[in-house]
């Protein structure tokens, strides 16, 4: 809990900035706007974070939240009846792609890198190719709701938010989540101390899967069919994690941290444009703040916790 | 981090305009504008005038506008605006024909669309023979190479659609030297190719939208303008021949927001807006694909949506017809892809081509949306694909027979 | 970065500083077989296509198309054997490109102060990432990523679209040729070798290969691990700007976009390990990482050639990657049993 502290600190420090310029993001309305807006990042980040802790990487999941959206798209091609029967399906692909993912990596020995860069390459190409070039067909209404919609004034989206939180924590709460660390702290004494290495890794990869296709539900409703929707996706994910001084590598950091950094990029996203110096020079800022968060989390907490060599650049 | 390209991106045009904001100017670009025209516009809310404004082109354009265009009638594709005709005996040769084509890429719904007419139109005729094809894939590199590769596969003709201007117009000229070479969307800095084919161009586009918000929005009412990424020449025009409108308008610009042609991203800015001024009375936009976006914002908020235009992209017309919106259509149209293949054919046979080919650029409103709004078509096609004749329609372009 | 694959524990340590000869020998051989099965494979397909696979112009084409490439990732493979890598190489390509431009801005006299203001200003860049890495101790993936953003900043604020001109002097690096060689794949050859010199027959290549081995370990025997990370990172950038100089030549400009459209961040990464360099580091080397980039513009050739649509490319470049990654792993796995 106290790694997750700094991020939070920084968290509200960004709201109440947000607040004082925009009185309105206080009001119910406006901040569950802002968690709206928030979720499908805060999704993915929770999904990364359990590939990232377990010491790896998932580069596919930008490209796969678009495939799902084209999916999606085309085989409901606007007829309500089809809505449930193709979310299932969304969900059923985003496990399978964390599942060859997973299978790959962990049995086939290669680095997650790799092969997650392949797989955002054979997503990309195979999903247009089966629609020719661009998305056809259309969403349904009630596919829509969940990125639309509310109970009341309370979006979908933050509730589904809430419950893949509430979901994440407690799975890393569970055995499943010491587990995971284990094998991400060091994965050689986790083998030999009976943990199951490869298994908590096909998990995790199944999980960023999961959230992916849980994301793609949220932006497809939210906006429609598009055929740029994940774009860069993967890298706004790990970026919040990483934010969140979940260390790349493994075996460090915790969940909320994780979604915490999502979070904080969304907020400084939004204070950027509120401030109007939102420039090209954004980009710099965005830059120069999460290597300085890493920096800052590199030199102090290691100290702090753990007395190790200082092996920062392989970060574990 | 796509999601504030839109910020980064209007604020770097401000700057490389020269914008009179609190950030220094010293680092603009040494270009200057090439216009005289690119008067001050302080309190419109539009910027200055973008660095790719030429003032005789936008005359040109807008003139354009009210010329008949010469040819038949029913195939748009095969017409020409005041059309000076070039002479190419020179290259008059019997088939069979071996066709080339450099294609920019196909990364989008529009070029998709004109791809598969293109194709189509190279199927009517049997005097083609091979048709060959590279991808550039967006890389400018990639097309350079290509461009040479071509020159030596024994083409008849080449036909071309630039990646961009400046950095292709070496590869271009030194295949001009071989080849007939046609060139289209995109031009070049050369005069060498024997036509170059085009609709009128962005400057008309912009200004069509422009005037019927100035129309149809009330003095002193707010409009969002939404562009999607700057420096792309045919976008900068369309932009810039607005601001001239709006800057001569009562309307109030409140903002130049870029969308990265993102649904999302498009969605929020224009929710965001609707917050900051709670009324927003039009918006204009640079291209259709988030059109729907933008009016869902306004839907989702609870309110009218205003008067706004779109292009002409099967979403955004359903949405049109169904929502009874005041919107219009000015368009970029994809039947121009046919037109490459008839102006290679015509200069392999000896026949003359105009040498600028500009194409009608219809736009669709009220009055003629049923004739453009074609069923069963997936919701990125583009209305103005000439393609309703052609072999394979509807289900080549992803549509379904009704 | 050894932790980027953790789960391939690889082979003994000794091994991976042991001989050079053998530690180049190996996955090497591979890529270079897959490179001629697959120009063979390629001559029959497109045989039976009715065309002909290397033609003058198609030879011409590969180096062309590679050359670019191959540089980057000549200087991706130093940073990934050395457990790095980096992902700004390719808004630092546009970066340079514009910087050659538009310093040249079309005088033949202001070439070499060009092409020193490039390399300059890439090794900066280098510095920077190396030293981010090795005293703020920050991954290098977020590091080079947080550099790249920075590099994107500037470059979007100041530049919207091409700028700057290059005389046609120097356009002539990037179009003139000796016979079917173009002076571009000179270029990349003068690089590797450069490269190849550097790994194998000098301290700093002794010293890369240590610390991507091993950091403690070499650390412990007395190697300035952080100097030899920094200084890995300078060549990688040094490198990106050569292929930012060799791009403003073909293109006759500097370009905001060039580095980015043509993917040479993943794609030089893609090309390493496809060339048999451990994406952990210590293991692999420059003639790898040529035979993997000739590899991909061979196959490239062979899509064009065949006329097959992008997407279906993008698929076939993500299974190549991914098996041959797993080939390797297969074959290291194998010995150290």
């Amino acid at each position: 809990m106290k790694r997750t502290l700094p991020i939070l600190a920084v968290l509200m420090v960004l709201l109440a900035a947000i607040a004082i310029a925009n009185p309105h993001f206080l009001e119910p309305a406006g901040f569950l706007a802002f968690l709206k807006r928030a979720a499908p990042l805060v999704i993915l980040a929770a999904g990364q974070y359990f590939v990232i802790v377990s010491g790896e990487f998932d580069l596919s999941v930008g490209s796969l939240v678009t495939a799902e959206v084209v999916i999606a798209a085309r085989l409901i091609d606007g007829d309500g009846s089809a809505t449930w029967p193709v979310i299932a399906l969304l969900i059923v692909i985003g496990l399978l792609v964390g599942l060859v993912n997973g299978v790959v990596t962990t049995k086939l020995r290669v680095p997650s890198f790799i092969v997650t860069l392949g797989m955002l390459l054979i997503l990309s190409g195979a999903v247009f190719l089966w629609t020719g070039g661009a998305p056809r067909g259309a969403l349904s209404e009630g596919f829509r709701a969940f990125g639309r919609g509310g109970l009341g004034p309370v979006p979908w989206s933050v509730l589904i938010l809430l419950a893949v939180g509430a979901a994440a924590i407690w799975l890393m709460r569970a055995d499943f989540g010491k587990t995971l660390i284990a094998t991400g702290d060091n994965e050689r004494a986790a083998a030999l101390s009976g943990v199951r290495v490869d298994r908590a890794k096909i998990i995790a990869f199944m999980l960023s899967g999961l959230a992916a296709a849980v994301a793609a539900i949220l932006l497809g409703g939210f906006a429609g069919v598009s055929a740029q929707v994940g774009q860069g996706l993967e890298f706004s994910a790990i970026t919040a994690v990483v934010l969140g001084g979940v260390v790349l590598g493994g075996g460090r950091g915790s969940v909320l941290a994780a979604m915490a950094g999502a979070f904080t990029l969304e907020a400084l996203f939004t204070l950027l444009n509120l401030y109007g110096i939102s420039g090209a020079l954004e980009f710099t800022v965005q830059g120069v703040i999460i290597i300085a968060a890493v920096a800052a989390g590199a030199v102090h907490l290691p100290r702090m916790f753990t007395p190790r060599k200082g092996d920062a650049h392989a970060a574990s | 981090m796509p999601r504030h390209k839109a910020t980064v991106a209007v604020f770097a045009v401000l700057v490389v305009a020269g914008c009179t904001t609190d950030k220094p100017t010293a680092t603009t670009q040494p270009a200057a504008p090439t216009s005289s025209a690119s008067r001050s516009a302080e309190g419109s809310g539009t910027g200055e005038q973008s660095k790719f404004f030429v003032q005789a082109d936008f005359d040109a354009q807008l003139a354009m506008r009210a010329q008949a265009p010469q040819g038949p009638a029913d195939k748009p594709w095969e017409q020409a605006i005041a059309p000076r005709m070039a002479d190419t005996a020179k290259y008059k040769k019997d088939g069979p024909y071996h066709l080339c084509f450099s294609n920019a890429a196909v990364n989008n719904p529009w070029r998709q669309v004109g791809w598969k007419t293109m194709q189509a139109e190279v199927g009517l005729h049997k005097e083609i023979t091979k048709f060959t094809t590279l991808d550039a894939e967006g890389k400018d590199d990639k097309q350079i190479s290509d461009i040479a590769e071509l020159q030596a596969k024994g083409c008849d003709a080449l036909i071309v659609s630039p990646n961009t201007t400046a950095t292709l117009t070496p590869a271009v000229t030194a295949a001009c030297g071989k080849v007939p070479v046609i060139v289209f969307d995109r031009g070049v800095e050369t005069d060498c190719p024997v036509t170059f084919i085009k609709p009128i161009g962005g400057y008309a586009f912009g200004a069509d939208a422009a005037e019927f918000l100035v129309e149809k929005v009330p003095a002193g009412g707010k409009v969002l303008a939404l562009r999607i990424l700057p420096g792309v020449d045919v976008l900068e025009t369309r932009w810039s021949a607005a601001k001239m409108t709006f800057d001569k308008s009562k309307v109030q610009v409140v903002g130049v927001e870029f969308t990265d042609g993102d649904a999302a991203k498009t969605k929020s800015i224009v929710s965001d807006y609707i917050q900051r001024y709670g009324k927003i009375d039009g918006v204009w936009m640079d291209a259709g694909a988030t059109a729907v976006a933008a009016i869902e914002a306004f839907e989702d908020a609870g309110l009218p949506v205003p008067p706004i235009n779109g292009e002409d992209q099967q979403d955004f017309l359903q949405k049109w017809k169904d929502a009874n919106l005041t919107a219009v259509a000015p368009t970029y149209p994809t039947y121009q892809w046919r037109t490459p293949v008839i102006a290679a054919l015509k200069i392999l046979k000896g026949e003359e081509v105009p040498k600028a080919w500009n194409l009608p650029q219809p736009k669709v409103t009220s009055e003629n949306l049923s004739t453009y709004l074609k069923p069963n078509m997936p919701p990125l096609h583009y209305a103005l694909c000439g393609c309703e004749t052609l072999p394979g329609f509807p289900e080549a372009w992803g549509g379904k027979k009704s | 970065m050894n932790t980027l694959s953790r789960a391939r524990r690889p082979a003994p340590r000794s091994e991976a500083r042991g001989g050079l000869a053998a530690r180049l020998r190996e996955p090497t051989q591979v890529v270079f077989l897959a490179l001629l099965a697959l120009i063979a494979l390629g001559w029959v397909l497109v045989a039976l296509d009715g065309g002909q696979f290397l033609t003058m112009e198609s030879v011409v084409g590969i180096q062309q198309r590679s050359a670019a490439l191959g540089i980057v990732a000549i200087g991706q493979t130093l940073a990934i054997l050395a457990g790095s890598l980096d992902l700004s190489v390719a808004y630092l390509i546009s970066l340079t490109s514009l910087v050659a431009a538009e310093i040249m801005a079309g005088r033949d006299g202001n070439v070499l102060p060009a092409v020193a203001a490039v390399l300059g200003v890439s090794a900066l860049v280098g510095l920077v990432n190396g030293l981010v890495i090795t005293r703020l101790r920050v991954h290098a993936f977020i590091a080079t990523l947080g550099v790249a953003l920075i590099i994107k900043g500037v470059v979007d604020h100041l530049y919207d679209g091409p700028a700057g001109k290059v005389p046609e002097s120097f356009q002539l690096l990037g179009y003139s040729r000796i016979g079917p060689i173009p002076v571009s794949a000179v270029l990349w050859a003068g690089v590797a070798v450069v490269a190849w010199f550097l790994l194998s027959r000098t301290r700093l290549g002794y010293r890369v290969y240590a610390v991507g081995g091993n950091e403690e370990v070499a650390r412990l025997s007395g190697i300035r691990t952080g100097r030899a990370i920094v200084l890995t990172h300078v060549l990688c950038s040094v490198c990106a700007g050569i292929a930012g100089l060799l791009l403003a030549s073909r293109l006759g400009a500097g370009a905001p976009t060039v580095g980015t459209d043509g993917g040479y961040d993943l794609e030089s990464i893609a090309a390493v390990v496809l060339g048999g360099t451990a994406l952990a580091g210590g293991k692999g080397g420059v003639s790898g990482t040529v035979g993997g980039v000739l590899l991909l513009a061979v196959l490239d050739t062979i899509f064009n050639q065949l006329e097959v649509n992008s997407f279906v490319k993008d698929v076939v470049r993500g299974v190549v990657i991914v098996v041959a990654v797993a080939v390797y792993a297969r074959r290291i796995k194998g010995r150290s049993v």
